[in-house]
């Protein structure tokens, strides 16, 4: 079932276009990875799902971005809201320079999801064994989150953007600050999440592409090449330049 | 290696040995400049912290002091009559001397030494008809002497103590009769017009209040213009033509700001002359611009994940300036404040120009009571004539110096303690 869908997708950055006409259908509780060269605007599409270009004022969205026919690029939506459903977890681990437990219950307080201290316990608990880091902050859930490694802040980030039960998760790049045993860890964790909620998720690594997802996007130069299962685009693309960059001919 | 190589070699590395003596040259001087300047100051200054007094003996008589009552109450004691005994108390010290030259001996003590008397039976109203040591305050004059700061080996009639009044000093100063103890009311006394009187109270307390009311002014409207300006404002020619103009008012002359002050908060305004609130508010507009850009540099300097986190949770932009960047921001925020308020304490020109220059011999207990600030006095002080004066404009700026080490100590402090480090 499709979840968000896109059509004619055309970004601007003043008078520079990034995206040209990308219209894509993403499966509801599926992985889906978008993969291409540098530059090649997958992270600016990924960005268009939860409307956080709107941060960067030369940026300009055409076209429609629907999820649940709910049409994402409009002035009229409410970007709080959409940002309550759509989460996101970013290249570089960003936890607020608070304590773990303020860092999961940013979300939910702003919201306003916990009507009591034990149900905000109760979140913080869940959102952070989802994120299979509870057992190894539970004793020190008042330090500051940005004195864990790298693998376990990136890991808490997760934890704070499934604190309020999204239905999107975006991921960009997640584990390129990562080490491989870090890198395993949050790739266990996105096979399970998928269970519960859909997952867009942009990475440089051919390899995790091919282990995580289930469906695949090739963006190059602004445009999806192609897009499919991620079986055949690895191993039996239509196209010459998916086959060319699967195999590490260029990019 | 060839011969050519090993000199470029040798010549790289003797070019930066002597780019190093250089900078150690440069630093040497700088602190060689500061020391010497320290010197001066608390060589001349140290004095001040001093007070000297000259013991006598006082006979509190009835009959003199006008006193008729058996047992006299607190009122009798107030009005009694204490220009005999004072003057007893004084010409004591020489009976042979004829009553034409009393004068001498008079001028020998601060011209309080009526009401000094007088304190003494007020706190202690059984010394009545007893004959009592007291401690008067010495005269400028006398006070230099024994501080060793006047030269004694000039002609008499270019002094200003005599050879009479030296030979009394030195009798008083063999029987232990003049004493040297730590100059309390230095500290506690307002300005005045006499030497061994003056104090920094009205003028430490001006500046303390003046910086309240800027602080108070300042801090709100620049911190407020920062955050909106960094985090709300769009960026256009607008915001840009804004900017700009908050640099150039940081490096407007202070002077001009006082002219303002005087145009304005005294002219149109009509607020009280001579006062810490309008003086507060003449500094606040010289310290606006260096918070408005200490809040701005420091808002900036919050990494953009910190907002996209926050943003990518659904905070609304107020919320995450409110919960993320302006608590992050305010360690800086915070300390450039401090360091403005502490450019505004040592600001003189602009106070003199809003009144607050006025002889204020009262302490002030509201910012709307006349007062002076610690620079001002320095300056009103450096303009005295007097060699009691000297002394004293060396232990202001040591007050003074201690007051805004102790603010950037501050600064320190809370930009080390409280700023998060950013890996």
């Amino acid at each position: 079932m499709s979840k968000i869908k896109t059509e004619n997708v055309n970004v601007y950055y003043g008078s520079k276009q990034a995206l040209f006409d990308v219209s894509v259908d993403i499966a509801e509780k599926e992985v889906t990875a978008l993969i291409g060269p540098s530059g090649c605007g997958k992270s600016t599409f990924l960005r268009c799902l939860n409307r956080m270009n709107d941060v960067i004022e030369i940026c300009r969205v055409e076209g429609s971005i629907k999820m649940d026919n709910l049409e994402l690029n409009s002035r009229k939506l409410d970007v709080v809201r959409l940002r309550e459903n759509v989460g996101m977890v970013f290249q570089k681990p960003n936890p607020f320079p608070k304590t773990i437990y303020e860092n999961v219950a940013y979300g939910p307080t702003i919201h306003g999801i916990a009507q009591s201290k034990e149900e905000m316990d109760q979140i913080v608990e869940t959102s952070l064994k989802k994120a299979a880091l509870w057992n190894e902050v539970k004793d020190r859930l008042d330090e500051i989150g940005t004195g864990l490694s790298g693998g376990q802040q990136q890991r808490l980030c997760i934890a704070r953007a499934i604190s309020v039960s999204p239905e999107v998760i975006l991921m960009d790049e997640p584990c390129s600050a990562l080490d491989p045993i870090a890198t395993a860890q949050i790739e266990e964790l996105i096979d399970d999440l998928k269970k519960e909620v859909t997952i867009v998720i942009v990475t440089h690594s051919m390899s995790q592409a091919a282990r995580v997802s289930q469906k695949t996007g090739f963006f190059h130069l602004g445009k999806l090449i192609e897009f499919g299962p991620t079986d055949k685009i690895f191993k039996n693309p239509d196209n010459q330049q998916t086959q060319d960059y699967i195999t590490g001919r260029f990019g | 290696m060839n011969s050519f190589k090993k000199n470029l070699l040798k010549k790289r590395y003797n070019a930066e040995r002597r780019f190093q003596w250089y900078g150690k040259i440069a630093i040497g001087l700088a602190l060689s400049f500061l020391t010497v300047f320290m010197f001066q100051i608390f060589s001349k200054g140290y004095s001040a912290f001093q007070k000297t007094w000259i013991v006598t003996e006082v006979h509190y008589d009835k009959e003199l002091l006008l006193i008729d009552a058996e047992s006299p109450s607190k009122d009798d004691l107030e009005n009694a009559d204490y220009y005999d005994v004072a003057y007893k108390a004084m010409t004591s010290l020489d009976p042979g001397l004829p009553e034409e030259e009393d004068r001498q001996l008079i001028q020998m003590v601060s011209y309080k030494y009526e009401a000094e008397v007088k304190d003494l039976l007020l706190k202690n109203p059984d010394y009545l008809g007893k004959i009592v040591p007291i401690k008067l305050t010495a005269s400028d004059d006398v006070d230099q002497v024994h501080k060793r700061n006047y030269p004694r080996d000039i002609p008499e009639e270019n002094r200003r103590v005599n050879d009479y009044q030296l030979q009394i000093y030195d009798m008083l100063n063999e029987r232990g009769d003049i004493l040297s103890e730590f100059n309390i009311s230095f500290f506690t006394s307002p300005d005045s017009r006499e030497a061994e009187l003056a104090g920094i109270a009205s003028s430490f307390m001006g500046t303390v209040f003046s910086i309240l009311v800027c602080l108070a002014f300042s801090f709100p409207v620049a911190v407020l213009a920062a955050i909106y300006l960094e985090e709300f404002a769009p960026k256009n020619k607008f915001t840009d033509f804004i900017e700009v103009n908050i640099n150039n008012l940081a490096a407007v002359p202070s002077i001009v700001f006082g002219l303002l002050g005087l145009g304005v908060l005294l002219a149109v305004f009509n607020l009280p002359r001579s006062t810490p609130l309008v003086g507060g508010i003449t500094l606040s507009l010289m310290t606006l611009p260096t918070i408005i850009i200490a809040a701005r540099a420091s808002l900036k300097a919050v990494p953009p994940s910190i907002r996209e986190a926050a943003l990518a949770m659904g905070a609304s932009n107020m919320q995450t300036t409110m919960h993320h960047t302006v608590p992050l921001s305010m360690p800086g925020t915070l300390s450039g404040t401090i360091i403005g308020l502490a450019q505004a304490l040592g600001e003189t020109a602009p106070l003199i120009l809003i009144g607050m220059v006025a002889f204020v011999n009262t302490i002030p207990g509201t910012p709307v009571d006349p007062a002076a600030s610690l620079p001002v006095q320095i300056y009103i002080w450096s303009e005295s004539a007097e060699r009691g004066f000297v002394e004293k404009v060396s232990a202001c700026i040591m007050v003074l110096l201690a007051f805004l080490i102790l603010m950037n100590l501050a600064a320190q402090i809370v930009r080390h303690k409280f700023e998060k480090k950013w890996s």
